[in-house]
């Protein structure tokens, strides 16, 4: 069949275009990418002026201006300085033992130093790709080092003091939350990853609804719940520790989260996997546990860690329920009319941003080349 | 499918199977009821839902026991009671004499208020965002990848309590407030903006404002078919305006300007007339906004990344400029990927609206799962209600979603 060609087909030939521009690459390359056509170029200009506008006051606030030595907020005046005054690093470094420890005793703080250099000792070789007894390591990290921490952290052996919960605070808050959530919710999210590709019909159902309300409401509520319904709910005598009520509800909110993280790793293996081991003769849970789940786990290691990014950020949020992590014992240090000065706020953000930004950049860039480590693996 | 996992249907079902069965033993050997997979399946699942259904009635016993016990009497009747305290920002009438009932929804409005305008500037950010991020101009790229690392990095309430605190409350007071050419006031007691007041003859207008808009989506199809007959294509976008701006403004005239805005005034210490957005609502809106648009614009990015290569040499290869490339071809087959983690954004922010209680802003959880929580001491039945108005938004956004999606993928498939 022939037919007329359609209207927009060019009927004569094109100019050429001029020649690629010579010379040395980069700087050449550079010139075209940003100045090309005048709309790329004002969108250079727009974009420069936004950086620098934003880049230059911020530099000038947290190094130039900034104040480095001080006693109280005195020194922090534009009237005792005689000049333009930036960051005030002293209402940092007298706030730091609260922002880091909260109202944990001084004479005890070594416990939590400790504890932080063990979890690091720890955490650091399960990290490294290349290092080994990995299975060993995480046992130790998984299995032991929480008894450790909690018998270190709360006390109540001969020599080591009891410390009540209600005295923690700051980024020891922050990391207790995170990481015992991390930790609890991993081996739930599992079952309840399981539960839900379960063949048995009233299991699946039961994890179905579990994870699906707990992703469908948001974290304060769940919050809320472990804090005021929760109670209701256990016999009278109990009484529970407030931190551990939200713990609860972190660890119920986290797992609903980390099962959808580990189906899809369990989506991930092929079926022959499966089949392979049932081949062997293998039951359901030596199936799992020795073929399918080592291969799932590690296809989901950035999904924890970003899990785990989720969390650190989402602990946040306990200030509302009366817990005071990094953030809380940052708005509480606002609070004292002996550091209230123009750039104390300013100061207190810039410094707790930092933590949770090195923190979660860290983390999220460990996460992705992870994955690159995973997904190069695959292709091979 | 079987009912047990252990059961495997392919090896059982298989026809080698069959074949050994019918030559060595016509009948299978008969399995004691211990060990027949299926009776075993189905006495696990009794034995858990039995295990659940005794936690839940001693926990029903638990909490008639901590009720009695505190001397709350259960049910929902507390929400015809009086509230008795005020809401300092509410869309539909309220006093402190309404009941609970009413409060909640108050509260729900709030949050629907500050999630709806919140969830169209973090879509019109986060895709803007994403395509800079993979603009050729280095410098845009990296403007937009830096907003995306930073504000992903950041906790959102720490957002959320930055623009509160640090900018919005250190603002000046409204005698010395920020003034936009003399109409729209930014100052420590909130955003105040003119308002609108209608006048005789206001209806003609919006009625032309309609018949404008009818006017411009049928030039717009009009056109459309006309550029597929011709290949010539009409200034749609021009003509679109003209109708839509012309009429009504010629009716604005006619008519004799019924729409007037009433200009905020300071009169003592505070601002009269206008509309005033509380500094709560402006800082976990802004906060909202540009949080979910960080998330967006790497779904956004990813999105783009996902239409294949040969979709943009072809749209260059047909003289297309970067601009009309994505917009006809690029984010119309991007969209497929984009939309779902998109809606999970929108819910995203939906729930994180909740974290106005930090600052005060009175949404459902501030005041219902708050306030009322405080006052009456029923959480069962407040957290309970509090938690399945945001499930329920969550189901049915998602119930809407798989729908979508199953067209999507039904069309182009």
């Amino acid at each position: 069949m022939t037919a007329l060609p359609p209207s927009y087909v060019r009927r004569s030939l094109a100019e050429p275009e001029p020649p690629p521009i010579a010379g040395p690459v980069s700087v050449a390359a550079m010139g075209v990418r940003l100045l090309q056509r005048p709309s790329n170029a004002v969108l250079t200009l727009i974009s420069a002026v936004i950086i620098a506008l934003l880049l230059w006051p911020a530099i000038r606030f947290l190094f130039i201006d900034a104040v480095w030595d001080g006693a109280s907020r005195i020194d922090c005046l534009r009237e005792t300085q005689g000049r333009e005054v930036g960051a005030c690093w002293p209402f940092i470094k007298a706030k730091l033992p609260q922002l880091m420890y909260g109202f944990y005793p001084e004479s005890e703080r070594w416990r939590v130093d400790l504890t932080y250099l063990l979890g690091a000792a720890l955490l650091v070789p399960l990290l490294v790709p290349r290092a080994p007894y990995k299975v060993l390591n995480a046992i130790v990290f998984f299995g032991l080092f929480p008894v450790g921490g909690f018998f270190l952290l709360v006390g109540g052996l001969p020599g080591l003091p009891e410390v009540e919960t209600r005295l923690w605070g700051g980024l020891l808050i922050t990391l207790v939350i995170s990481f015992t959530g991390i930790i609890f919710s991993l081996p739930l999210g599992i079952l309840l990853a399981l539960g839900r590709r379960s063949d048995l019909p009233i299991i699946r159902a039961l994890c179905m609804a579990f994870i699906e309300i707990w992703r469908g409401v948001p974290l304060i509520t769940v919050l809320f719940f472990a804090t005021y319904m929760l109670p209701f709910f256990l016999p009278v005598s109990w009484r529970i520790d407030g931190l551990l009520r939200v713990l609860i509800g972190v660890v119920l909110f986290a797992g609903a989260y980390m099962a959808e993280v580990v189906r899809g790793g369990l989506q991930a293996i092929p079926r022959g996997q499966f089949e392979g081991a049932m081949a062997l003769g293998l039951g359901y849970w030596r199936m799992m546990g020795l073929v399918i789940l080592p291969q799932a786990l590690r296809l989901v290691i950035p999904g924890i860690v970003n899990s785990f990014i989720s969390l650190f950020k989402d602990t946040s949020l306990v200030l509302i329920v009366a817990i005071f992590d990094l953030l809380g014992q940052l708005r509480a240090a606002f609070a004292d009319p002996a550091w209230a000065t123009p750039s104390t706020l300013f100061t207190g953000f810039a410094f707790a941003g930092m933590i949770y930004f090195v923190a979660n950049f860290g983390m999220s860039r460990y996460a992705l080349s992870m994955e690159r480590r995973l997904t190069s693996g695959n292709d091979r | 499918m079987s009912d047990d996992a252990r059961d495997l249907p392919s090896c059982r079902n298989s026809p080698g199977a069959d074949r050994a069965d019918a030559i060595r033993s016509p009948a299978p050997p008969p399995i004691a009821p211990l060990n027949n997979p299926k009776f075993r399946a189905l006495a696990w699942q009794l034995g858990l839902l039995a295990l659940l259904l005794w936690c839940g009635w001693q926990f029903a016993l638990n909490a008639r026991a901590n009720m009695q016990a505190q001397q709350i009497s259960g049910g929902f009747g507390f929400l015809a009671n009086t509230a008795g305290f005020g809401v300092n920002q509410s869309l539909i009438a309220y006093t402190e004499s309404d009941t609970y009932g009413r409060v909640f929804l108050v509260g729900l409005l709030n949050t629907l208020l500050v999630a709806g305008i919140g969830i169209v500037l973090a879509t019109i950010i986060g895709f803007l965002v994403g395509i800079a991020r993979l603009s050729p101009n280095w410098m845009l790229a990296r403007l937009a990848g830096g907003y995306v690392e930073l504000i992903r990095n950041l906790p959102l309430l720490f957002q959320i309590l930055f623009w509160y605190l640090a900018v919005l409350s250190t603002l000046p007071g409204p005698r010395q407030s920020i003034s936009l050419w003399g109409e729209i006031y930014l100052s420590n007691r909130g955003l105040i903006l003119p308002a609108p007041v209608a006048g005789n003859g206001a209806g003609y207008v919006v009625v032309a404002l309609v018949l404008g808009v009818l006017a411009a989506i049928a030039v717009h199809a009009w056109a459309r078919r006309g550029q597929m007959r011709s290949g010539r294509a009409f200034p749609v976008l021009w003509s679109s305006f003209a109708f839509i701006i012309l009429p009504p403004l010629a009716v604005f005239c006619a008519t004799g300007f019924p729409i007037g805005f009433e200009a905020p005034r300071l009169r003592g210490f505070n601002f009269v007339g206008g509309i005033r957005l509380l500094p709560e609502f402006v800082a976990l809106l802004l906060a909202l906004s540009l949080y979910t648009a960080a998330f967006i614009a790497e779904i956004v990015r990813a999105g783009i990344l996902a239409v294949p290569r040969g979709q943009w040499e072809a749209a260059s290869a047909l003289g297309l400029r970067r601009g009309l490339a994505l917009r006809l071809i690029i984010v119309p087959q991007a969209l497929r990927v984009i939309v779902p983690p998109l809606t999970s954004q929108y819910l995203n922010l939906t729930k994180n609206s909740s974290l106005g209680i930090a600052v005060g802003y009175p949404d459902l959880v501030a005041v219902f799962a708050g306030t009322v929580l405080n006052q009456t001491g029923q959480a069962i039945e407040i957290i309970g209600i509090t938690m399945a108005v945001y499930l329920s938004l969550s189901l049915v956004t998602s119930a809407l979603m798989n729908w979508y999606n199953a067209r999507i993928t039904a069309q182009n498939r």
